[in-house]
């Protein structure tokens, strides 16, 4: 089932003329951290990154190599402190309308059901709740929580919430999906399953997607590309083309060509002495 | 809001569908209308349904039959029997009415006025700085004076009226009411409030979708003890200086020694505190049906 993308608002004149090939622009970034009563910490150093359009890239790195910074930034909710950082054409200086997010644990408001958690950004950016009402129940639908829309968050499993959070990131339209380890929460079982969902659900929806995870062969299964963090400073050390057919059974990770991807960061990562 | 059918936190261990487990997780769409069974409530579950009546029997007869038997005068300790006797010749006495009416409004003006300046002031707090900076130092003052003593000098200030109560009630009820709301502004979880602020959430989005929400519970349970300090406040209040309320009431069976009386006037009291109690619960269950029961800060 294809959801359909609406009409809704022009976007703005810079995000018509963003050229196909880079939906977000790294060049230049870094981020320091300036504790009042420590010493300053230099978090990210020199990123250049390009995604385009309707792109699949993961970024995986040991602990504390700034995975999460890097991804607050492009969500506009932390400030950098140098380069700059362009998302769907628009230069970042907060969060953006064209961005979704989905983050670590569900984060999903305890006193609204399925249904009202996943309004929250059609009632936060004020658009037509009529409108996106069915986008919700479609999406719903796609990610299999239909019937389950009046339920609360404590009735559905952790796997369901995160789907619901998956539905909540997408319902108002936006052109990136920003994934903060999505599935680190769940059991291996679990995490597989939402693995070839979420490749359903980018096939489906074609947003461009960036994913930050721990997990390599997660990064391997899902990417087009694989961008490798060296840790603090945080650099991009190597970005690997992932060159496996479309679409990807879990079957995928079983072949020689996958395990050589996997093998090769997890070199790296031993290299730098520093696996988490 | 949700009907209260839905049971099913507290009752994990109940049959397979329940919520929870990596199963559910893995068939994309188990039907969403199958219910858990609604268990069987039965003695085995409940012990206390038997436990509690069993104490309070207890208690009753044992204080019956054994403060006679130890020669303990009626006048210093009335037997249960007697006590039941003279809150039936309360309850059929017009005046009693009277009493119990000054007193209750007394308590509720003084909780609606203590809890919503609580409220406002407890809000401009949380949410501004120099609201806080300015003025936590004269609340934590405040909040050290015995809040009893000053009912003398409101019976002087607003005289021997309902007013002077309704202050006391309005005051005693204030303080812990602020905490509580203080404490409940500030409890939002920094995740929700950052995933609001991802889809462009303003302060107002904010402070209205998770900061009240998260407050709820902490609120209720500033309610709850507020309405309790109420009645208190009330009552210290009719003992200093009244001509009605039940604190009076209480006084004048004291000066007849009446001990009998005094006790079915206690007993009036708390039957009046626990069903304040009870409707908060039963408002904070409807409205806060989220939270677990044990977020309740003290006075």
């Amino acid at each position: 089932m294809a959801i359909k993308t609406l009409g809704r608002r022009p976007r703005t004149a810079a995000a018509a003329q963003a050229s196909d090939d880079s939906w977000i622009e790294l060049s230049g970034l870094h981020k320091i951290y300036r504790p009042r009563k420590s010493e300053p910490t230099h978090a990210l150093s020199d990123i250049d990154l390009k995604v385009g359009r309707g792109e699949f890239v993961s970024i995986v790195g040991p602990s504390g190599c700034g995975k999460t910074t890097l991804l607050k930034i492009l969500a506009g909710l932390i400030p950098r402190s140098g380069g700059t950082v362009r998302v769907a054409g628009c230069e970042v200086e907060g969060p953006l309308p064209e961005v979704g997010m989905v983050f670590q644990a569900a984060t999903l408001l305890p006193w609204r059901t399925i249904l009202q958690n996943v309004m929250v950004p059609v009632e936060v950016q004020r658009l037509d709740r009529a409108v996106y009402r069915e986008r919700a129940d479609q999406l719903l639908e796609m990610v299999g929580l239909g019937g389950f829309e009046d339920k609360y968050p404590d009735e559905l499993s952790g796997g369901m919430q995160q789907r619901a959070g998956i539905c909540r990131a997408l319902v108002h339209d936006p052109a990136v999906l920003l994934m903060d380890e999505p599935f680190g929460a769940l059991d291996a079982m679990t995490r597989e399953y939402m693995n070839v969902e979420l490749l359903r659900i980018w096939k489906e929806s074609g947003k461009t997607v960036v994913l930050v995870t721990h997990s390599i062969p997660e990064a391997v299964f899902l990417s087009d590309r694989v961008v490798v963090l060296s840790p603090r400073p945080g650099r991009i050390a190597e970005v690997i083309d992932i060159d496996l057919e479309r679409p990807r059974e879990l079957s995928v990770m079983a072949s020689d060509r996958a395990g050589v991807y996997v093998e090769r960061i997890r070199t790296f990562f031993n290299a730098q002495g520093v696996m988490d | 809001m949700r009907p209260p059918t839905v049971t099913i936190k507290k009752e994990p261990q109940n049959d397979g569908t329940a919520p929870g487990d990596a199963t559910a997780a893995a068939s994309p769409a188990p039907d969403p209308k199958a219910r858990p069974a609604r268990r069987r409530r039965d003695l085995r579950d409940h012990p206390e349904w038997v436990l509690v009546p069993g104490v309070f029997v207890t208690v009753m007869l044992l204080w019956e039959y054994l403060v006679p038997a130890l020669g303990i005068d009626e006048y210093v300790l009335p037997r249960p029997t007697s006590i039941a006797e003279a809150l039936v010749t309360q309850v059929s006495d017009a005046l009693f009415w009277t009493h119990m009416k000054v007193t209750l409004l007394e308590s509720l003006y003084g909780f609606v006025i203590g809890v919503g300046a609580a409220l406002l002031l407890g809000t401009a707090i949380s949410q501004i700085r120099l609201v806080e900076k300015t003025l936590m130092p004269y609340i934590v003052a405040f909040q050290t004076v015995p809040k009893v003593a000053l009912a003398p000098l409101f019976v002087v200030w607003f005289g021997f009226g309902m007013t002077s109560k309704v202050v006391m009630a309005a005051v005693i009820s204030f303080f812990p009411m602020l905490v509580n709301v203080i404490e409940g502004l500030r409890s939002a979880d920094a995740d929700r409030v950052q995933m609001l602020k991802v889809f462009g959430a303003s302060k107002a989005d904010v402070f209205r979708r998770v900061r009240l929400p998260s407050a709820l519970p902490f609120i209720f349970a500033g309610l709850d003890i507020g309405i309790v300090f109420a009645i208190l406040g009330a009552v210290v209040g009719e003992f200093i200086g009244a001509k009605e309320g039940l604190g009076y009431l209480l006084l004048q069976t004291n000066y007849n020694f009446d001990i009998a009386g005094m006790f079915a006037v206690l007993v009036v009291l708390s039957v009046l505190g626990l069903i304040a109690h009870f409707i908060i619960r039963t408002a904070q269950k409807r409205f806060a049906f989220w939270a677990e029961d044990n977020t309740v800060i003290g006075a």
